[in-house]
């Protein structure tokens, strides 16, 4: 029986290892090529993590810290599905969020911003895939804060997203965005990625339809990760 | 939006840099706060779980030398057969299914040191060829400036015969960048301890993978 590869890394539209916009990344990306290989055992397997590994409120940023009353900001659902690039949903994979509060300030001990914290919110998240590749949290929307790169840089709203796929090669951490932010196109750190439509991928869309009426507003944001080609045809002369 | 093309592919979602708070979302302890009853990334390592232990270290530097203080740092590797806890991995013989192979850390915000304790793999078998690689670990990197997740492999300096022919440790055509790959038995230590400092640039830059 056949098996599958993953389909190479169009890294066109990925982000330059190395950009003149985003300064740290001219230290901290490698400067020559990676070396290629065929897809190994490592890289088509990956760790596999069960529900009971994760705990009943872990997805609603809502209530997974709040301590006396609910976070500030604008309460928000952000919904999708994990895909692979054969349109099929991913089941059963971690996905892990976390962001800034709705002042733009992190619950972290190296965040200096001025930004107040939020007694009550905790910043992070994480939930499985459903049956169908479904993920949902619900949060309040981060606010933008200025950070170091050009002296008057911006970062749009953002929540930072971890994945991992069934495969450890498709494993992918990004941000996702929200649509009209005006702060987006100024963004130099979602600049380096320089296809348009690709940084487009990453804009969230409102989702009235999913909204709780009287209660919270919905993004939906759906996640690709790479897909497979079957190895429909073997080379090895002797089994597996 | 995601659109698929003629063909009904859908592209990859792009990267973005992890920054430099991936430790609320990932790590939060090390970011200064409780809130997940079970944090994920430790490896457990039960009496069961059979492999030598092994304790694996490093640093991570930039481009001018200087040692990064704010990396997320992921390993992957298989069990002391040399088989993933995986169902992709479907060939006979034994196994260690209390084992699961990943973990996580970060780099200390002071020293910049990463660590994991965890058994030393097996050799795992090659997918579209005979033989098997010299035992390794994935070892898969997310910082500020870093764009886009960057993959590497940890190899053993005592593996000397399993390392010569190792089917990708061959494929580097530069052999001086092979060894930015192996990692350095340290002695006078209680634990098995071997020492991997990654280089991100500059002439020591280690040699990372697009699988």
């Amino acid at each position: 029986m056949g098996q599958e590869d993953f389909i190479q890394r169009d890294l066109e539209q990925q982000p330059l290892t190395i950009s003149p916009l985003y300064k740290t990344s001219m230290f901290r990306g490698p400067t020559r090529p990676p070396l290629s290989l065929k897809t190994g055992m490592a890289d088509l397997a990956g760790p596999v993590f069960g529900a009971e590994e994760l705990g009943p409120r872990d997805n609603d940023l809502i209530l997974n810290y709040a301590k006396e009353s609910f976070p500030v900001g604008e309460r928000i659902i952000i919904h999708g599905r994990v895909l692979d690039g054969n349109a099929r949903p991913l089941r059963g994979v971690l996905v892990e969020l976390w962001q800034a509060n709705a002042s733009g300030k992190y619950r972290h001990r190296n965040d200096g911003y001025i930004g107040a914290i939020d007694p009550n919110f905790g910043g992070c998240g994480r939930c499985l895939t459903d049956g169908e590749g479904r993920y949902i949290f619900r949060t309040i929307k981060p606010g933008p804060y200025p950070f170091r790169n050009k002296v008057n840089d911006w970062r749009p709203a953002h929540v930072h997203f971890s994945v991992f796929g069934t495969g450890f090669a498709q494993r992918l951490i990004t941000q996702m965005y929200f649509e009209g932010d005006p702060l987006i196109r100024h963004d130099s750190i979602l600049n380096t990625i320089s296809d348009a439509a690709a940084r487009d991928r990453l804009v969230a869309r409102l989702d009235l339809a999913a909204s709780v009426p009287l209660d919270t507003l919905a993004y939906r944001w759906d996640i690709v990760l790479r897909g497979t080609r079957a190895t429909v045809f073997e080379n090895k002369l002797q089994g597996n | 939006m995601i659109t698929p093309d003629a063909l009904g592919y859908l592209p990859e979602t792009p990267a973005q840099t992890a920054g430099p708070f991936v430790h609320i979302g990932l790590i939060p302890s090390q970011a200064g706060f409780d809130i997940f009853e079970n944090n994920l990334g430790t490896i457990a390592l039960g009496a069961e779980i059979k492999g030598d232990r092994i304790r694996i270290e490093g640093r991570i530097f930039d481009g001018t030398g200087a040692v990064i203080r704010d990396a997320l740092v992921e390993i992957w590797q298989a069990d002391s057969f040399g088989r993933f806890n995986h169902p992709a991995d479907q060939a006979p013989g034994p196994r260690d299914a209390a084992f699961r192979g990943w973990g996580r850390t970060g780099t200390d915000f002071e020293t910049g040191i990463w660590s994991f304790a965890t058994i030393k793999p097996g050799r795992v078998a090659r997918r579209h060829s005979e033989g098997r690689l010299a035992p390794h670990i994935l070892v898969w990197l997310a910082a500020r400036g870093i764009n886009l997740g960057l993959l590497t492999r940890l190899y053993f300096e005592d593996e000397v015969a399993a390392n010569a022919e190792d089917a990708v440790l061959r494929l580097i055509e530069q052999p001086e960048r092979r060894k930015t790959l192996i990692a350095r038995r340290v002695s006078g230590t209680a634990e098995t301890t071997y020492v991997f400092d990654i280089h991100l640039q500059g002439t020591e830059e280690t040699v990372f993978f697009d699988v």
